[in-house]
């Protein structure tokens, strides 16, 4: 490690002011400080310096939150093909198969999205910033598996330019990155993002089991309200296969969907991490449940359609809602930054959430769009607490 | 005006057709004064009739005619019209043009009039024709009133055809309807997004991008 540390260390030179590949020195920088410690931080000493936390821990720390889904998620995509196929397959075959599928998408993210980052960190002489770190696990996290690879590769590219770096790098974004890759891919691909894509088949397709069905929880559910016969939870629990969409598989994730998003389970255990560690906000996490759950109670209320009627808490497990409000609402830069401001970011995000996918069956995802809906919103929230507060801060000054 | 003036006029050699100053109102709003990436007008019609090349090319010769048209009469007349009712005299005249333009496309291509719709009728309220008669037309004579209205028609059907180029080629895989990417063998999947008008917004802002990059653009503050 010292060996390593001192050849990085003997080449610092050229990329200084003066050096040959001056030009370059963003990008050594990076390097530098991903793989060391940079020797250029705060002493602990003071009383207002509490903990050194930097981006980068900040980044990392999202990171391992992400851990369990994703290798929930790979292990996931091996046991729906499994199902889907009847191969007996054992757990570490599963997670092979699913390794397999899953971290081509993963490097392919990594790799268009650092190499734009690199690019123009060089062009406009900044630092790399580590956002893109979270961002490039995100997008294939919220991806189907069989996924074309160059889809991958162009949805992350237009995130990074069009997402991140117009509005001037990590930190000015006024939406999500990864849920913008994820938007161009269900508007530029919807062949891709839609339908029976949920299951990796592989070269399979010809003998799959007996009444196999390729759709998710929600599709299920818009199908059974749209032709208006029976209810939905007992259309979920008549899948093909076995209790497939019971409310326990739903929670734990063993459905088709996206890698990451199936499992709540998984979801909570990074919400647990990332709330105790004050990465992310517990006031988004939980508002943005009880905004979900209050409209679905709302709308049990109100029914006239099966979809309508369907259990609130069903919400809460179906689809990427658990995902979504744990990795996606509380992102520091387009969420909401108040803390009142918050609460109603979140509440609005689990509300309109419910009410994309029970009204809107052209979009039967809806928290994709009720975040980068509320990420547009989230500054005009902002002003009006802010605002408010100056008014109640007014009432009460004597002057 | 020098007719009112007792002195006795000098007189001026004629100013040549396309003399530097002429040449220049037809190039300007090419690039440095485009009326869509720097002035940003007309952005409705532009994102509409993108899809493909064939209407955007149509829909461009319409709007530089118009263009040309309303700029030399309103030329010719900008004497006459008294300041206070202006805008309805311009108004008029956009009219006729845009009625004319109408009944052309109708009569020799009625497939993309059938396309444009109700885009061509729009002309009417497209910015670009506004503004130039305001600010252009009102204050000039009629050459190059005409020559400034064929400007800003070519640089909003530069604009216009680039943006169509690469939404038809991306989003269908096409150019003027032929199939680009079929006849030279080589696998393609169209992509939505382009077909739909966010895909022009996001192709036009690449080309402000683009070009703001290019005349080194800074912010006025």
């Amino acid at each position: 490690m010292k060996f390593l540390q001192h050849i990085l260390h003997e080449q610092k030179k050229n990329f200084l002011p003066g050096g040959k590949l001056e030009k370059f020195y963003y990008a050594f920088e990076a390097i530098e400080t991903l793989m060391f410690v940079p020797d250029s931080t705060t002493a602990s000493r003071g009383v207002q310096v509490r903990d050194a936390i930097d981006l980068k821990r900040m980044m990392m720390t999202v990171i391992i939150a992400m851990i369990p889904c994703l290798l929930f998620g790979m292990w996931n995509v091996g046991h729906q093909h499994a199902l889907a196929t009847g191969a007996a397959m054992e757990f570490m075959d599963k997670m092979i198969f699913g390794a397999i599928q899953v971290l081509p998408i993963v490097i392919v993210s990594y790799g268009v999205g650092l190499g734009i980052e690199f690019g123009f960190a060089i062009m406009r002489k900044h630092p790399v910033n580590e956002g893109f770190l979270v961002t490039g696990m995100l997008i294939p996290l919220c991806l189907p598996a069989t996924i074309p690879l160059w889809m991958v590769a162009i949805a992350t590219a237009f995130a990074v330019v069009i997402g991140k770096e117009v509005f001037g790098g990590t930190g000015m974004n006024v939406l999500n990155p990864a849920l913008t890759a994820r938007a161009f891919l269900f508007f530029a691909y919807p062949a891709y993002m839609a339908g029976e894509i949920w299951t990796v088949l592989g070269d399979q397709k010809a003998n799959l089991v007996n009444g196999y069905s390729g759709a998710t929880a929600l599709s299920i559910a818009y199908e059974t309200s749209s032709s208006g016969q029976g209810e939905v939870v007992a259309a979920m629990n008549n899948s093909w296969s076995d209790g497939l969409f019971s409310f326990w598989n739903l929670f734990m994730g063993v459905v088709p969907g996206s890698i990451g998003e199936t499992s709540t389970l998984m979801c909570l255990i990074g919400a647990v991490i990332l709330i105790v560690t004050g990465v992310g906000s517990a006031r988004i996490i939980v508002s943005v449940f009880a905004g979900g759950y209050l409209t679905g109670l709302l709308l049990n209320a109100l029914a006239v359609n099966a979809f309508m009627a369907l259990p609130a808490h069903y919400h809460l497990v179906m689809g990427g809602f658990a995902f979504g409000a744990v990795f996606m609402a509380t992102d520091p830069v387009s969420g909401s930054q108040t803390n009142s401001g918050k609460w109603i970011y979140g509440f609005l995000i689990g509300a309109m959430c419910v009410l994309i996918r029970v009204f809107n069956p052209a979009y039967p995802e809806g928290m994709m769009l009720a975040i980068l809906l509320m990420n547009v919103l989230a500054p005009l929230i902002d002003f009006y607490v802010v605002d408010a507060n100056k008014k109640r801060r007014l009432k009460r000054a004597t002057v | 005006m020098s007719e009112v003036s007792t002195a006795v006029p000098s007189v001026k050699p004629a100013e040549p057709l396309l003399s530097k100053k002429n040449r220049k109102l037809i190039s300007n709003p090419l690039d440095a004064d485009n009326p869509i990436t720097v002035q940003v007008l007309g952005i409705c019609s532009a994102l509409a009739v993108t899809v493909q090349m064939k209407p955007a090319i149509v829909m461009s010769l319409a709007v530089m005619f118009v263009t040309a048209f309303s700029n030399l009469f309103i030329s010719l007349i900008r004497n006459t019209i008294p300041s206070r009712i202006r805008i309805i005299v311009q108004l008029s005249i956009v009219a006729l043009w845009v009625i004319i333009v109408d009944q052309l496309l109708k009569a020799y291509v009625y497939d993309v009039s059938k396309q444009l719709s109700v885009f061509v009728g729009l002309i009417i309220t497209n910015c670009i024709i506004m503004g130039r008669l305001e600010a252009f037309a009102m204050g000039n004579k009629p050459w190059p009133s005409f020559l400034d209205g064929i400007g800003n028609g070519l640089g909003y059907g530069v604009i216009l055809v680039s943006v169509a180029f690469f939404r038809e080629l991306m989003g269908s895989g096409s150019l003027f309807g032929f199939k680009v990417f079929e006849t030279a063998g080589i696998p393609f999947i169209g992509n939505g997004l382009m077909m739909l008008p966010a895909g022009a917004c996001i192709i036009l802002g690449l080309l402000i991008w683009a070009q703001r990059a290019r005349n080194g653009y800074r912010e006025a503050h």
